[in-house]
């Protein structure tokens, strides 16, 4: 376990280097979901079809298919950016259709009676959504939304694997390539730090499905 | 349409949402433009560079085709050993931490956990890596090597997945299934070969092939590691040489998309006709809310 020990430093940076890609993938995805989920259950067709041809585009095409198509495709139309923004922006294009379903899937888990019941005793629309539908809505769209965070963080390797330079993987690649260390300890390491990211993820999860669980 | 958000519409609101579709239409539309005036611009509508994909007087055409065929052979035998196997290992896994007793279920569960918080694609490169490093031959089976570290790899994921599956699947039978078959002095394992799985397994169909979806997509993690020639890795190779990424990548993402939204809508009419003969919607529901997304 040398490989490891002696490399502590350089596991650390790569470590960094990984979160921080799982972060901006976090924040984008979430984001970007979000405003598709709204396209997909508005009132409006057009939004609507929009929202649904998103997501079973990006939802049946692999990652790798979207990362290549960014990374290789963008420059031939003169759009350059380092390899680094070309994975995040693929892995937030690929997640959002994700993170549309699961915000979704909670919005369909609120009976219609809830609102039928909030418009009988008189309130607006915005008061309907704002403090009968949505709340409840957010609430039944945690469980899913973060499995779908805790998928693309395992996914962030695939960006990594791709070549962004200085993450978990490509330390792996350097450990063995050049520095000639045995591939068992050096990929421990590497796995060891992805399920500290994935683990603790799904234990903050867990932490926040007991907060916001409502019983129906 | 009335659904929780809003309520079923009257003349203003139908107005309204008229004048809001055909604003979403323009919107769209712009958008649209704007990126094909990009790719004009930079002329990637030139016929030089859809033709070898397209226009079979071409003289690359058909070898782009004959690359094309071989790749998707090579993903497609990946993924079908790759759910045979998951299949075989999952239902195994599951039976074993259902069956267990508290501790010899300790394992198991580490096991799980284990191959379920890793990358697929970190799963992928170590089982390639100790393989190699440990002298453990795999070619005296048929195909190449990286073909089995990639069969392997995805395996050990999958079936952990697949475990998983099939134990919220026999959770959701109703508790008197497995009373019943007790009380008529079946043994444990009769009761779950017999009586649970059985049952377990049309609930659980369509979560399975949802998974094959998960399969089919995480074949092309072989091209980004550089290990088991197969359909983007085919792709990889025409672009390079035809220089035409674009229409290359967006040749291979469309078959992705096809065949993988052609299984999704396979996966949702197994599951309307499963549920109808459930009786119930909740089981299926259960049972797809282990499979992770992505």
């Amino acid at each position: 376990m040398e490989a490891v020990t002696d490399n502590l430093d350089l596991y650390w940076s790569g470590f960094l280097r990984s979160l921080g890609i799982c972060l901006w993938g976090m924040v984008g995805s979430l984001a970007l979901g979000t405003v598709i989920a709204a396209c997909r259950v508005s009132p409006i067709a057009s939004l609507r079809f929009f929202g649904t041809a998103w997501v079973n585009l990006l939802r049946n095409c692999p990652l790798t298919v979207v990362l290549f198509f960014m990374a290789f495709g963008m420059p031939e139309i003169g759009i350059n950016a380092e390899y680094y923004t070309f994975g995040v922006g693929a892995l937030v294009l690929y997640t959002s259709a994700f993170v549309c379903e699961a915000l979704r899937s909670g919005i369909n888990s609120v009976s219609a009676g809830q609102a039928e019941a909030a418009r009988a005793i008189g309130l607006t629309f915005s008061q309907t959504l704002g403090q009968v539908v949505l709340p409840q809505a957010f609430r039944s769209s945690v469980p899913p939304v973060g499995s779908v965070i805790i998928a693309m963080f395992k996914n962030s390797a695939v960006v990594g694997a791709f070549g962004v330079g200085q993450d978990l993987y490509s330390l792996g690649r350097r450990l063995t390539s050049s520095l000639g260390y045995d591939y068992i300890p050096v990929l421990t390491g590497v796995a060891i730090g992805y399920l500290v990211i994935t683990l603790t993820a799904g234990l903050l999860l867990g932490l926040i499905e007991r907060k916001v669980a409502i019983a129906r | 349409m009335t659904s929780v958000l809003y309520d079923e519409p009257g003349p203003k609101a139908r107005r309204r949402a008229r004048i809001g579709t055909v604003v979403g239409l323009l919107a769209i539309a712009a958008l649209a433009y704007v990126a094909v005036r990009r790719l004009a611009d930079e002329g990637q509508f030139e016929w030089e560079l859809w033709g070898p994909w397209l226009d079979p007087s071409f003289e690359e055409f058909p070898l782009v085709w004959e690359l094309v065929r071989k790749g998707a052979i090579s993903t497609l035998a990946a993924a079908v050993l790759s759910i045979a196997c998951s299949l075989v290992v999952g239902v195994l896994l599951g039976t074993a931490r259902m069956m267990l007793g508290r501790v010899a279920r300790v394992p198991i569960i580490g096991f799980i956990e284990l191959f379920r918080g890793l990358p697929v694609i970190i799963t992928i490169v170590f089982v390639w890596r100790a393989f190699e490093e440990l002298d453990v031959d795999v070619s005296a089976l048929p195909g190449v090597d990286g073909l089995w570290y990639l069969v392997i790899g995805l395996t050990l994921y999958n079936s952990v997945i697949i475990a998983e599956i099939l134990r919220a699947g026999v959770a959701s039978l109703p508790a008197g299934q497995g009373e019943a078959a007790r009380a008529i002095g079946m043994s444990e394992g009769q009761v779950m070969r017999t009586v649970l799985l059985p049952q377990a397994f049309r609930i659980m169909l369509p979560a399975l092939i949802s998974q094959l979806v998960v399969i089919l997509k995480d074949t092309s993690l072989a091209a980004i590691v550089g290990l088991y020639i197969e359909l983007l890795d085919r792709g990889n190779q025409i672009a390079l040489v035809l220089d035409n990424p674009i229409q290359t990548y967006f040749m291979i993402g469309t078959m992705f998309i096809v065949i993988n939204y052609s299984l999704s809508k396979l996966a949702v009419w197994v599951e309307r006709r499963v549920s109808r003969a459930q009786g119930g919607k909740a089981d299926v529901e259960a049972v797809e809310q282990v499979v992770p997304a992505g």
